[in-house]
Protein backbone atom coordinates (compact mmCIF):
# COMPACT_ATOMS: atom_id res chain seq x y z
CA UNK A 1 0.00 0.00 0.00
CA UNK A 2 1.37 3.52 -0.50
CA UNK A 3 0.54 6.43 0.03
CA UNK A 4 0.49 8.06 3.83
CA UNK A 5 0.12 4.27 5.50
CA UNK A 6 3.51 2.96 3.19
CA UNK A 7 4.97 6.09 4.12
CA UNK A 8 5.01 5.88 7.77
CA UNK A 9 5.22 2.07 7.92
CA UNK A 10 8.50 2.18 5.92
CA UNK A 11 9.74 4.66 8.87
CA UNK A 12 8.82 2.51 11.49
CA UNK A 13 10.29 -0.33 9.99
CA UNK A 14 13.16 0.99 9.09
CA UNK A 15 13.51 2.24 12.62
CA UNK A 16 12.69 -1.25 14.14
CA UNK A 17 15.26 -2.92 11.65
CA UNK A 18 18.12 -0.65 12.64
CA UNK A 19 17.55 -1.44 16.09
CA UNK A 20 17.80 -5.22 15.93
CA UNK A 21 20.59 -4.76 13.28
CA UNK A 22 22.60 -3.98 16.21
CA UNK A 23 23.10 -7.45 17.64
CA UNK A 24 23.78 -10.66 15.41
CA UNK A 25 24.03 -13.46 18.48
CA UNK A 26 20.57 -14.64 19.70
CA UNK A 27 21.70 -13.81 23.14
CA UNK A 28 23.32 -10.50 22.50
CA UNK A 29 19.89 -9.53 21.17
CA UNK A 30 17.81 -10.66 23.84
CA UNK A 31 19.69 -8.72 26.53
CA UNK A 32 20.45 -6.00 24.35
CA UNK A 33 16.61 -5.49 23.23
CA UNK A 34 15.28 -5.41 27.00
CA UNK A 35 18.25 -3.17 28.26
CA UNK A 36 17.05 -0.89 25.87
CA UNK A 37 13.48 -1.30 25.88
CA UNK A 38 14.10 -0.48 29.87
CA UNK A 39 15.83 2.44 28.81
CA UNK A 40 13.40 4.11 26.94
CA UNK A 41 10.47 3.50 29.19
CA UNK A 42 12.73 5.72 31.36
CA UNK A 43 12.97 8.79 28.87
CA UNK A 44 9.41 8.21 28.28
CA UNK A 45 8.81 9.09 32.28
CA UNK A 46 11.50 11.77 31.47
CA UNK A 47 9.41 13.16 28.28
CA UNK A 48 5.80 13.32 30.59
CA UNK A 49 7.43 15.03 33.33
CA UNK A 50 8.77 17.78 30.72
CA UNK A 51 5.19 18.26 29.41
CA UNK A 52 4.12 18.62 33.29
CA UNK A 53 6.99 21.00 33.98
CA UNK A 54 6.06 23.43 30.27
CA UNK A 55 2.28 22.55 31.62
CA UNK A 56 2.77 24.53 34.91
CA UNK A 57 4.61 27.13 33.77
CA UNK A 58 1.71 28.39 31.33
CA UNK A 59 -0.24 27.80 34.42
CA UNK A 60 1.91 30.27 36.24
CA UNK A 61 2.10 32.93 33.57
CA UNK A 62 -1.93 32.26 33.33
CA UNK A 63 -2.00 33.50 37.16
CA UNK A 64 0.04 36.46 36.44
CA UNK A 65 -1.82 37.68 33.57
CA UNK A 66 -4.74 36.93 35.59
CA UNK A 67 -3.58 39.69 38.18
CA UNK A 68 -2.22 42.10 36.08
CA UNK A 69 -5.76 42.00 34.04
CA UNK A 70 -7.52 42.80 37.39
CA UNK A 71 -4.65 45.88 38.21
CA UNK A 72 -5.02 47.22 34.45
CA UNK A 73 -8.34 47.50 35.04
CA UNK A 74 -8.51 49.73 38.11
CA UNK A 75 -5.60 51.56 36.69
CA UNK A 76 -7.68 52.23 33.96
CA UNK A 77 -10.70 53.54 36.14
CA UNK A 78 -8.38 55.54 38.54
CA UNK A 79 -6.80 56.83 35.19
CA UNK A 80 -10.48 57.86 34.33
CA UNK A 81 -11.64 59.26 37.76
CA UNK A 82 -8.57 61.67 37.61
CA UNK A 83 -9.46 62.97 33.99
CA UNK A 84 -6.68 61.38 32.36
CA UNK A 85 -8.66 59.43 29.71
CA UNK A 86 -5.26 58.80 27.29
CA UNK A 87 -3.76 56.85 29.93
CA UNK A 88 -6.94 55.01 31.04
CA UNK A 89 -6.98 53.84 27.44
CA UNK A 90 -3.30 52.82 27.16
CA UNK A 91 -4.12 50.51 30.92
CA UNK A 92 -7.11 49.42 28.60
CA UNK A 93 -5.56 48.61 25.83
CA UNK A 94 -2.76 46.61 27.94
CA UNK A 95 -5.83 44.95 29.63
CA UNK A 96 -7.09 44.06 26.22
CA UNK A 97 -3.83 42.27 24.94
CA UNK A 98 -3.35 40.56 28.30
CA UNK A 99 -6.84 39.12 27.88
CA UNK A 100 -6.08 37.77 24.20
CA UNK A 101 -2.61 36.53 26.07
CA UNK A 102 -4.57 34.59 28.46
CA UNK A 103 -7.09 32.72 25.96
CA UNK A 104 -3.88 31.78 23.58
CA UNK A 105 -2.33 30.50 26.95
CA UNK A 106 -5.66 28.76 28.14
CA UNK A 107 -5.54 26.68 24.67
CA UNK A 108 -1.99 25.49 24.96
CA UNK A 109 -2.46 24.42 28.86
CA UNK A 110 -5.11 22.04 27.42
CA UNK A 111 -3.27 20.85 24.45
CA UNK A 112 -0.67 20.34 27.04
CA UNK A 113 -2.89 18.45 29.35
CA UNK A 114 -3.96 16.28 26.06
CA UNK A 115 -0.12 15.37 24.94
CA UNK A 116 0.26 14.37 28.69
CA UNK A 117 -2.56 11.68 28.70
CA UNK A 118 -1.42 10.30 25.57
CA UNK A 119 2.14 9.76 26.64
CA UNK A 120 0.71 8.32 29.99
CA UNK A 121 -1.46 6.00 28.01
CA UNK A 122 1.82 4.74 25.55
CA UNK A 123 4.03 4.63 28.69
CA UNK A 124 1.56 1.94 29.73
CA UNK A 125 1.58 0.12 26.24
CA UNK A 126 5.11 0.10 26.73
CA UNK A 127 5.33 -0.87 30.27
CA UNK A 128 3.00 -4.03 28.74
CA UNK A 129 4.62 -4.77 25.94
CA UNK A 130 8.24 -5.09 27.90
CA UNK A 131 6.67 -7.06 30.58
CA UNK A 132 5.67 -9.56 27.81
CA UNK A 133 8.92 -9.62 26.31
CA UNK A 134 10.58 -10.49 29.43
CA UNK A 135 8.28 -13.54 29.89
CA UNK A 136 8.89 -14.21 26.34
CA UNK A 137 12.80 -13.73 26.38
CA UNK A 138 12.83 -16.64 29.39
CA UNK A 139 10.94 -18.96 27.11
CA UNK A 140 13.14 -18.41 24.09
CA UNK A 141 16.15 -19.38 26.10
CA UNK A 142 14.60 -22.47 28.08
CA UNK A 143 13.16 -23.80 24.84
CA UNK A 144 14.58 -22.75 21.40
CA UNK A 145 17.08 -23.82 19.63
CA UNK A 146 19.99 -20.82 18.69
CA UNK A 147 18.58 -21.07 15.04
CA UNK A 148 14.49 -21.29 16.29
CA UNK A 149 15.34 -18.61 18.48
CA UNK A 150 16.96 -16.47 15.95
CA UNK A 151 13.35 -16.03 14.51
CA UNK A 152 10.86 -16.14 17.48
CA UNK A 153 13.29 -13.11 19.15
CA UNK A 154 13.48 -11.22 15.79
CA UNK A 155 9.24 -11.62 16.33
CA UNK A 156 9.38 -10.51 19.46
CA UNK A 157 11.56 -7.65 19.26
CA UNK A 158 9.64 -6.03 16.55
CA UNK A 159 6.44 -6.20 18.39
CA UNK A 160 8.21 -4.11 21.36
CA UNK A 161 10.54 -2.02 19.35
CA UNK A 162 7.38 -0.81 16.76
CA UNK A 163 5.82 0.34 20.35
CA UNK A 164 8.75 1.87 21.21
CA UNK A 165 9.19 3.72 17.89
CA UNK A 166 5.45 4.98 18.53
CA UNK A 167 6.23 5.82 21.54
CA UNK A 168 8.87 7.93 20.48
CA UNK A 169 7.00 9.63 17.72
CA UNK A 170 4.79 11.01 19.98
CA UNK A 171 7.63 12.27 22.21
CA UNK A 172 8.94 14.40 19.20
CA UNK A 173 5.31 15.73 18.92
CA UNK A 174 4.71 16.56 22.67
CA UNK A 175 8.64 17.82 22.65
CA UNK A 176 7.46 20.25 19.26
CA UNK A 177 4.67 21.59 20.61
CA UNK A 178 6.37 22.38 24.15
CA UNK A 179 9.03 23.85 22.34
CA UNK A 180 6.78 26.44 20.57
CA UNK A 181 4.85 27.06 23.26
CA UNK A 182 8.04 28.29 25.35
CA UNK A 183 8.82 30.78 22.45
CA UNK A 184 5.70 32.59 22.40
CA UNK A 185 5.45 32.10 26.30
CA UNK A 186 8.68 34.29 26.52
CA UNK A 187 7.97 36.51 23.57
CA UNK A 188 4.43 37.01 25.77
CA UNK A 189 6.72 37.63 29.33
CA UNK A 190 8.99 40.13 27.69
CA UNK A 191 6.77 42.33 26.32
CA UNK A 192 5.02 41.96 29.56
CA UNK A 193 7.96 42.82 31.41
CA UNK A 194 8.65 46.06 29.71
CA UNK A 195 4.82 46.66 29.31
CA UNK A 196 4.36 46.59 33.11
CA UNK A 197 3.80 49.93 34.69
CA UNK A 198 3.66 49.72 38.84
CA UNK A 199 3.31 53.38 39.36
CA UNK A 200 0.85 54.72 36.61
CA UNK A 201 1.64 58.45 36.56
CA UNK A 202 5.37 57.85 35.63
CA UNK A 203 4.01 56.64 32.21
CA UNK A 204 4.31 60.19 30.22
CA UNK A 205 1.87 61.20 27.35
CA UNK A 206 4.78 60.38 24.91
CA UNK A 207 4.47 57.05 23.79
CA UNK A 208 6.96 54.26 23.54
CA UNK A 209 7.50 51.43 21.39
CA UNK A 210 5.67 49.53 23.79
CA UNK A 211 2.71 51.18 23.68
CA UNK A 212 2.70 51.02 19.70
CA UNK A 213 2.62 47.67 19.12
CA UNK A 214 0.04 46.85 22.14
CA UNK A 215 -2.02 49.16 20.17
CA UNK A 216 -1.94 47.39 17.06
CA UNK A 217 -2.08 44.15 19.30
CA UNK A 218 -5.07 45.24 20.80
CA UNK A 219 -8.19 45.18 19.19
CA UNK A 220 -9.31 49.33 19.42
CA UNK A 221 -13.48 48.85 18.77
CA UNK A 222 -12.83 46.52 21.75
CA UNK A 223 -11.04 49.24 24.08
CA UNK A 224 -13.17 52.14 22.79
CA UNK A 225 -16.64 49.71 23.84
CA UNK A 226 -14.87 49.24 27.55
CA UNK A 227 -13.32 52.72 27.34
CA UNK A 228 -17.27 54.50 27.11
CA UNK A 229 -18.35 51.63 29.51
CA UNK A 230 -15.84 52.81 31.80
CA UNK A 231 -17.21 56.44 31.86
CA UNK A 232 -20.84 55.89 31.60
CA UNK A 233 -20.19 53.51 34.98
CA UNK A 234 -18.09 56.43 36.38
CA UNK A 235 -20.94 59.14 35.36
CA UNK A 236 -18.77 60.60 33.08
CA UNK A 237 -19.70 61.64 28.98
CA UNK A 238 -22.81 62.04 28.15
CA UNK A 239 -26.47 59.73 29.17
CA UNK A 240 -24.55 58.30 32.12
CA UNK A 241 -25.59 59.32 35.82
CA UNK A 242 -23.56 62.64 36.09
CA UNK A 243 -24.17 63.00 39.66
CA UNK A 244 -22.54 59.96 40.85
CA UNK A 245 -19.27 61.68 39.75
CA UNK A 246 -19.37 64.45 42.53
CA UNK A 247 -19.38 61.88 45.54
CA UNK A 248 -16.11 59.78 44.02
CA UNK A 249 -12.85 61.22 45.48
CA UNK A 250 -10.54 61.74 42.62
CA UNK A 251 -7.59 58.99 42.83
CA UNK A 252 -10.16 56.41 44.61
CA UNK A 253 -10.84 53.20 42.78
CA UNK A 254 -14.24 52.45 42.00
CA UNK A 255 -16.03 50.48 43.95
CA UNK A 256 -18.03 48.34 41.09
CA UNK A 257 -14.21 48.07 39.64
CA UNK A 258 -12.20 44.99 39.21
CA UNK A 259 -14.36 43.02 36.41
CA UNK B 1 -3.41 -8.50 8.74
CA UNK B 2 -2.18 -6.17 11.56
CA UNK B 3 -2.33 -2.62 11.70
CA UNK B 4 -1.48 -0.09 14.08
CA UNK B 5 -2.80 3.89 14.57
CA UNK B 6 0.27 5.71 16.11
CA UNK B 7 -0.43 6.81 19.62
CA UNK B 8 -2.84 4.08 19.64
CA UNK B 9 -3.76 0.55 19.15
CA UNK B 10 -2.62 -2.02 16.95
CA UNK B 11 -6.06 -3.86 15.28
CA UNK B 12 -6.22 -6.89 13.91
CA UNK B 13 -8.23 -6.50 9.87
CA UNK B 14 -9.29 -9.41 8.05
CA UNK B 15 -8.11 -9.44 4.34
CA UNK B 16 -11.26 -8.73 2.61
CA UNK B 17 -11.35 -5.27 4.64
CA UNK B 18 -7.97 -4.16 2.81
CA UNK B 19 -9.43 -3.31 -1.06
CA UNK B 20 -11.56 -0.86 0.85
CA UNK B 21 -8.53 0.91 3.41
CA UNK B 22 -6.65 1.06 0.41
CA UNK B 23 -9.45 3.22 -1.23
CA UNK B 24 -9.67 5.31 1.94
CA UNK B 25 -6.02 5.72 1.97
CA UNK B 26 -5.53 6.88 -1.41
CA UNK B 27 -8.40 9.27 -0.79
CA UNK B 28 -6.67 10.89 1.47
CA UNK B 29 -3.08 11.03 -0.13
CA UNK B 30 -5.37 12.85 -3.07
CA UNK B 31 -6.61 15.35 -0.37
CA UNK B 32 -3.63 15.65 1.01
CA UNK B 33 -1.91 16.52 -2.81
CA UNK B 34 -5.01 18.57 -3.10
CA UNK B 35 -3.80 20.77 0.18
CA UNK B 36 -7.63 20.86 1.22
CA UNK B 37 -7.64 20.88 4.95
CA UNK B 38 -10.70 20.21 5.22
CA UNK B 39 -11.01 17.16 3.04
CA UNK B 40 -7.87 16.07 4.35
CA UNK B 41 -9.22 16.61 7.82
CA UNK B 42 -12.65 14.08 7.14
CA UNK B 43 -10.73 11.50 4.61
CA UNK B 44 -8.14 10.81 7.72
CA UNK B 45 -10.49 10.59 10.19
CA UNK B 46 -12.96 7.87 7.80
CA UNK B 47 -9.55 5.63 7.31
CA UNK B 48 -9.14 5.63 11.06
CA UNK B 49 -12.74 4.82 11.51
CA UNK B 50 -12.64 2.49 9.47
CA UNK B 51 -9.42 0.70 10.74
CA UNK B 52 -10.95 0.76 14.62
CA UNK B 53 -14.68 0.22 13.84
CA UNK B 54 -13.59 -2.92 11.54
CA UNK B 55 -10.39 -4.39 13.32
CA UNK B 56 -9.89 -6.21 16.82
CA UNK B 57 -7.45 -4.37 19.45
CA UNK B 58 -4.43 -6.34 19.75
CA UNK B 59 -3.69 -7.03 23.54
CA UNK B 60 -1.51 -4.79 25.16
CA UNK B 61 0.61 -7.88 25.91
CA UNK B 62 0.78 -8.83 22.81
CA UNK B 63 4.20 -8.74 20.79
CA UNK B 64 3.25 -8.45 16.90
CA UNK B 65 4.68 -6.15 14.40
CA UNK B 66 2.26 -4.31 12.19
CA UNK B 67 1.71 -4.94 8.03
CA UNK B 68 0.63 -1.29 8.37
CA UNK B 69 1.13 1.35 10.24
CA UNK B 70 -1.59 4.66 10.24
CA UNK B 71 0.02 8.19 11.49
CA UNK B 72 -1.32 9.81 14.85
CA UNK B 73 -5.41 10.99 14.61
CA UNK B 74 -4.19 14.61 15.05
CA UNK B 75 -1.95 14.94 12.50
CA UNK B 76 -2.02 18.26 10.44
CA UNK B 77 -2.33 18.51 6.47
CA UNK B 78 1.36 20.24 6.86
CA UNK B 79 2.82 17.22 8.50
CA UNK B 80 1.54 15.10 6.57
CA UNK B 81 2.30 16.65 3.33
CA UNK B 82 6.12 16.53 5.06
CA UNK B 83 7.88 13.24 5.33
CA UNK B 84 7.96 11.83 9.33
CA UNK B 85 11.62 12.94 9.65
CA UNK B 86 11.97 12.69 12.98
CA UNK B 87 14.25 10.28 15.02
CA UNK B 88 11.79 9.43 17.90
CA UNK B 89 12.70 6.99 20.71
CA UNK B 90 15.19 5.22 17.88
CA UNK B 91 18.10 7.41 16.93
CA UNK B 92 18.45 7.04 12.52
Amino acid sequence: MAGLTGRMSTVVKAKVSKLLDRAEDPAETLDYSYQKQVEQLQNVKKGIADVVTAKKRLQMQEKSLQQSVVKLDTQARQSLSAGNEELARTALERKNVAQTELQGLDTQVNELEDQQQKLTDSEQKLRAKIEAFRTKKEVIKAQYSAAEAQVRISEAATGVGEQMADVGLAMQRAVDKTENMKARASAVSELEEAGTFDDITQLGSGEDDIDRQLKQLSSQPEVDDELAKMKSELGQGGAGGAAQIASGEPGQPSESGQA
Amino acid sequence: MIVRISGEDQYRLADEDMPRLNELDNAVVAACDGGDEQAFAESFATLLDYVRSHGTRVGDDELEGSDLILPPADLTLAEAASEFTGEGLIPD
